[in-house]
């Protein structure tokens, strides 16, 4: 199959001149294809979708919009800008000039790394394939089009690194990577969290907001990677994770405002009555909220890794902003603090900073998901609402780390067993809460409508109206 | 450059510890050591002990006798200090010794004697060990390999292993295995032999399967002498004129040492040899008198010596160099040609010579302690007998490539037979662990040429990258693996060379070694107060008293 390379996938990495790459995407293009058509967005293949299109780097070219049918989406491969003499930053091989080719001892690593961040992109897209048909507004249908388009593009970000610093091997994961399935119990996703389902608009905001927050730290630690090729791949991804964020940001907090206004209107913060007028009860949105940040707690892995201390030190992956923190990068003698479980009490201990690299990235996302929770509850507060959101302990719900197998309240007191049973309903979202949610979930197409349980945004994509046809359904 | 280069160069001219005679159909080498020539500063070769330099000269002797005396027969090994055939090898240069040298040291020693027992299996050159005085440690080691061993019984000498007593080390070559696997010694006799450092007298040893004879002083020549001649009658070799073995024309560069038919690049920052074997660039003669006349300038011959040669400067000098990279230059044609002359000419001495030979420079490949990879790039001719350099590699990677010029391998009938490994089996053979489809299916290739593609399905390549991937694939293979614990690899390594089968030799170079250079780490040994340290010095070695 002949790809005009620079019409059909822009990119900036100069495919029409590497025969390596284009061989190896002529292989893997088609299956690109057909996972899209049997696993992306569900009844969606032939409406014209309001999309942005990145076609270069610059500031002018990452966000061209226009309709575009998805499948004819042009996925492109763009890197940041080269840094001329750009270094790795930190670990033992800091100052040396930062890798261009994969160093074969860190072949293997990489490759992991790259595999497991790769591998959340189809994911994603996968477990919010349903979601268009309960759309709430064809504003909010638009925006779940671009996340996904974008996770796709992330893949092909992933599957560009594989295939052109990783040979046969790379090659062999990017097949893979289209080939697991979130939720698929023979063959499923390689991180927990990415085989969860994203059931309803709730909780595909709640994900937004809180796990691709997750990779925004996944990728912006990778961002300072030595491995440049990666460090140029990440950071440019970042630019349209922010998307991402707020659309999940945006979305909960037009949920919280809806209901507050009916709180208002209604004079009443009864849950049953204010379910009863098409509106999500404040309690359950912050049940969700606990849900989701403990699973995505838990994508940051063990507090103590002997791994994340590897990779810091081999200069593949760095701390949150590394170039911008003052210390000597080495992490040598440091200490760091973390919380753990001692006779029946959860304690702060030290421990050495390099082997806490991962409890140090969850704490940065921490803060990131509180200033952001800071604002939400801005909303409430303008309109005269006493809630507040709040977020849970750290170790609330924690599967993996320290706190697994504790159990911990949202205050964090450690409970026993029957406690935890007794009350955990209180904390997380019940099947009758989920019940309830997914019955609000009728689809809303008529431009400039939305549903009962969500307010309409500010301002539309790209200053297009509020009412503006976002899809055409043909 | 290494300063200190060590060369394996000699000529019976510059020995300084042997002295080698003729006599008909007996050779007669004679260890008289020269206590202030050790090959290193620091210590005397007392009471004929040896060190490297002094094994070097027995490899060049033993090599001389194999090629430029096709009338020997048997080769006697005797000593021409009073009372004393040889004392082993010498404790002070050990003591002073890193472990990469002991290490080096022993395997080129058991090299030697392994070859020793070689030639008399597969050249019908027979040796007979002539112990005149006291033999004790890497003496008696280097008589066990002989066929035979008489001793003279003047009442006070006596053969010994006195490692474990004295040094708190083993008798590393071959001394252990080859007391029960050889020569069948009880293993409870072995254990009191080998614990008794004055050791055994003649009566005694010949009880215990020790020696095979003995006699007094007076008859000692004359016993000699009978058994000599013996096993002269067991010994096939036919007399007539030899070729002489001309010194190696080698260029020794800072990063390279450059032969005829073998090249070997260093580059010291990635630690990686790049080795370089070339077909014969003018066509062989196919009969006898024309390999006579070449002599030593006889492609496979030169090129044996050559690779041999450079395999010993690598393992001696270039320690850091982990990974050696065979590639291979020339027609596929020529080196066919040249292993059709060797099976068609198999029984005249001097081909079979040349392939005994170019048995035991593979074997020391297999058990070269570096990553051996091979590299099958257009122009090379990895065929027949190169082409088991390719099996010998821990990975090998073929071009696979839709060109003209794409790159083929060839078997040869030199690949299913008289090429064995330590273990007896072909490369093949241990490759496909003894099962018979694969061999056949290798075996029914003999004569074609083949591709990547059908060197991958008959499992003789580990990788076959194309023309876009290659570059990238090997570069990062190689980086890799020079990441990896040289302590690790070598174990590796060795475990995986030898699937299947074990003999003498796998069993000195597998756990006898592994458990001496296990011993040579050890505080017990080495250590400030280790037996090995202390011998001499008048204190008490003190041991760490945990069994480990």
């Amino acid at each position: 199959m002949a790809i005009d390379y620079s019409e059909k996938i822009p990119n900036n990495v100069d495919l029409a001149s590497n025969k390596t790459l284009q061989r190896a995407l002529e292989q893997w293009q088609p299956g690109f294809q057909q996972w899209w058509a049997e696993m992306g967005p569900e009844q969606s293949q032939t409406s014209d979708v309001y999309l942005r299109t990145a076609i270069s780097v610059e500031a002018k070219g990452w966000a061209q919009f226009d309709y575009v049918k998805m499948p004819d989406y042009r996925w492109g491969i763009f890197l940041a800008p080269a840094e001329e003499g750009r270094k790795v930053n930190f670990g033992a091989h800091k100052g040396e000039a930062a890798w261009q080719e994969v160093p074969g001892e860190y072949r293997s690593t990489l490759r992991r790394i790259i595999v497991t961040q790769g591998d959340t992109e189809p994911a994603s897209v996968e477990q919010q394939r349903h979601l268009g048909h309960t759309c709430p507004s064809l504003y909010d249908l638009r925006n779940l089009f671009q996340v996904n388009v974008e996770e796709g593009r992330h893949l092909w970000a992933m599957v560009y690194l594989l295939h052109a610093h990783f040979g046969r091997d790379g090659r062999e994961e990017g097949e893979a990577l289209l080939e697991r399935r979130s939720g698929d119990a023979d063959n499923p996703r390689i991180l927990t969290a990415f085989n969860e389902k994203t059931p309803d608009w709730l909780s595909f905001f709640m994900f937004t907001f809180i796990t691709d927050r997750d990779g925004k730290f996944q990728l912006a630690a990778l961002a300072e990677s030595g491995f440049d090729p990666l460090s140029r791949t990440c950071r440019f991804m970042l630019t349209e994770e922010a998307h991402h964020l707020f659309v999940g940001e945006s979305g909960v907090a037009r949920i919280i405002q809806r209901t507050c206004e009916v709180m208002v209107q209604h004079k009443t913060d009864d849950p049953v009555k204010l379910r009863s007028l098409g509106v999500i009860d404040l309690p359950t949105i912050q049940k969700y909220l606990n849900f989701h940040f403990s699973v995505t707690s838990d994508l940051y892995g063990a507090e103590i890794s002997s791994n994340a201390a590897s990779f810091y030190t081999n200069g593949l992956k760095g701390r949150y902003e590394e170039t911008k923190i003052t210390d000597d990068h080495s992490l040598e003698g440091s200490e760091y603090a973390y919380m753990d479980v001692v006779n029946d009490q959860v304690v702060s201990r030290h421990a050495q900073a390099v082997t806490l690299l991962n409890e140090r990235l969850r704490d940065d996302w921490v803060s990131d998901v509180q200033a952001a929770i800071d604002r939400w509850n801005k909303v409430p507060a303008k309109l005269g609402v006493p809630f507040q959101f709040t977020l849970p302990h750290k170790g609330f719900n924690r599967k993996i780390g320290l706190f697994a197998g504790h159990h911990i309240s949202p205050e964090g007191k450690l409970m026993s067993e029957v406690e935890w049973t007794h009350q955990h309903k209180n904390w997380m979202p019940t099947e009758a809460d989920r019940l309830f949610v997914h019955s609000l979930m009728g689809r809303v197409v008529a431009p400039g409508k939305f549903a009962s349980y969500i307010a309409p945004p500010a301002r539309g994509i790209n200053n297009q109206p509020v009412e503006f046809e976002y899809v055409r359904f043909n | 450059m290494n300063t200190t280069l060590v060369t394996y160069d000699t000529d019976p001219t510059r020995y300084a510890h042997w002295k080698i005679t003729f006599e008909g159909a007996i050779a007669t080498l004679i260890l008289d050591i020269q206590e202030d020539k050790g090959i290193r500063p620091g210590y005397k070769l007392k009471l004929n002990s040896y060190d490297l330099g002094v094994d070097i000269e027995l490899h060049d002797a033993l090599q001389r006798i194999r090629f430029e005396h096709p009338e020997v027969k048997t080769v006697l090994l005797t000593s021409a200090k009073p009372r004393m055939f040889c004392s082993g090898a010498n404790i002070y240069m050990l003591g002073l010794s890193s472990h990469g040298w002991k290490v080096n040291f022993c395997k080129f020693t058991n090299e030697t004697r392994n070859g020793i027992e070689e030639s008399s299996r597969s050249s019908g050159l027979k040796f007979l060990a002539a112990v005149n005085g006291a033999c004790a440690g890497g003496g008696y080691e280097v008589a066990l390999a002989c066929d035979e061993i008489v001793m003279v019984d003047d009442r006070s000498t006596t053969v010994s292993l006195p490692e474990v007593p004295l040094l708190g080390v083993l008798p590393g070559t071959g001394g252990l295995t080859r007391l029960v696997d050889k020569r069948h010694v009880r293993r409870d006799l072995a254990d009191v032999f080998s614990t008794t450092s004055e050791g055994v007298r003649a009566e005694r040893a010949k009880e215990w399967r020790l020696i095979d004879d003995y006699a007094k002083p007076q008859q000692f020549a004359e016993m000699v002498a009978a058994h000599a001649e013996k096993l002269a009658a067991l010994s096939d070799r036919p007399g007539g004129p030899g070729v002489a073995l001309t010194p190696l024309k080698r260029q020794v560069e800072d990063n390279a040492y450059r032969y005829e038919m073998v090249e070997v690049e260093l580059d010291r920052v990635a630690r990686i040899a790049t080795i370089v074997l070339k077909a014969p660039a003018a066509a062989q003669p196919t009969d006898v008198a024309g390999i006579m006349a070449l002599g030593d300038q006889w492609a496979p011959l030169k090129f044996a010596r050559e690779l041999d040669d450079a395999i010993l400067m690598l393992r001696t000098n270039d320690l850091e160099v982990g990974t050696w990279v065979f590639k291979s230059q020339g027609s596929i044609a020529a080196v066919r040609a040249m292993d059709e002359t060797l099976v068609a000419q198999k029984d005249h001495w001097l081909v079979r010579e040349t392939t005994n030979f170019l048995r035991r420079v593979l074997r020391r490949i297999d058990v070269s302690s570096r990553s051996i990879f091979t590299l099958v790039e257009p122009e090379s001719c990895f065929a027949g007998t190169l082409l088991e350099v390719v099996l010998a590699a821990d990975r090998s990677f073929m071009l696979d490539s839709a060109e003209d010029a794409a790159p083929r391998l060839a078997l040869t009938a030199m690949n299913f037979g008289p090429l064995t490994m330590n273990n007896d089996l072909t490369r093949l053979q241990t490759r496909f662990c003894e099962e018979a489809a694969p061999l056949e299916a290798a075996r029914a290739a003999i004569g074609g040429e083949l591709d990547a593609a059908r060197a991958a399905e008959l499992g003789l390549v580990t990788f076959t990258p194309d023309e876009l991937d290659w570059d990238d694939e090997i570069r990062i293979a190689l980086e890799e693996r020079a990441s990896l614990s040289p302590d690790a690899l070598t174990g590796m390594e060795a475990n995986l060379r030898f699937a299947g089968r074990e003999t003498m030799d796998t069993r000195v170079f597998g756990r006898l070694t592994a458990w001496q250079n296990w011993i040579f780490q050890r505080p017990n040994a080495v250590g400030e107060r280790g037996a090995l340290k202390v011998y001499g010095s008048g204190n008490k070695s003190q041991f760490n008293w945990e069994r480990v």
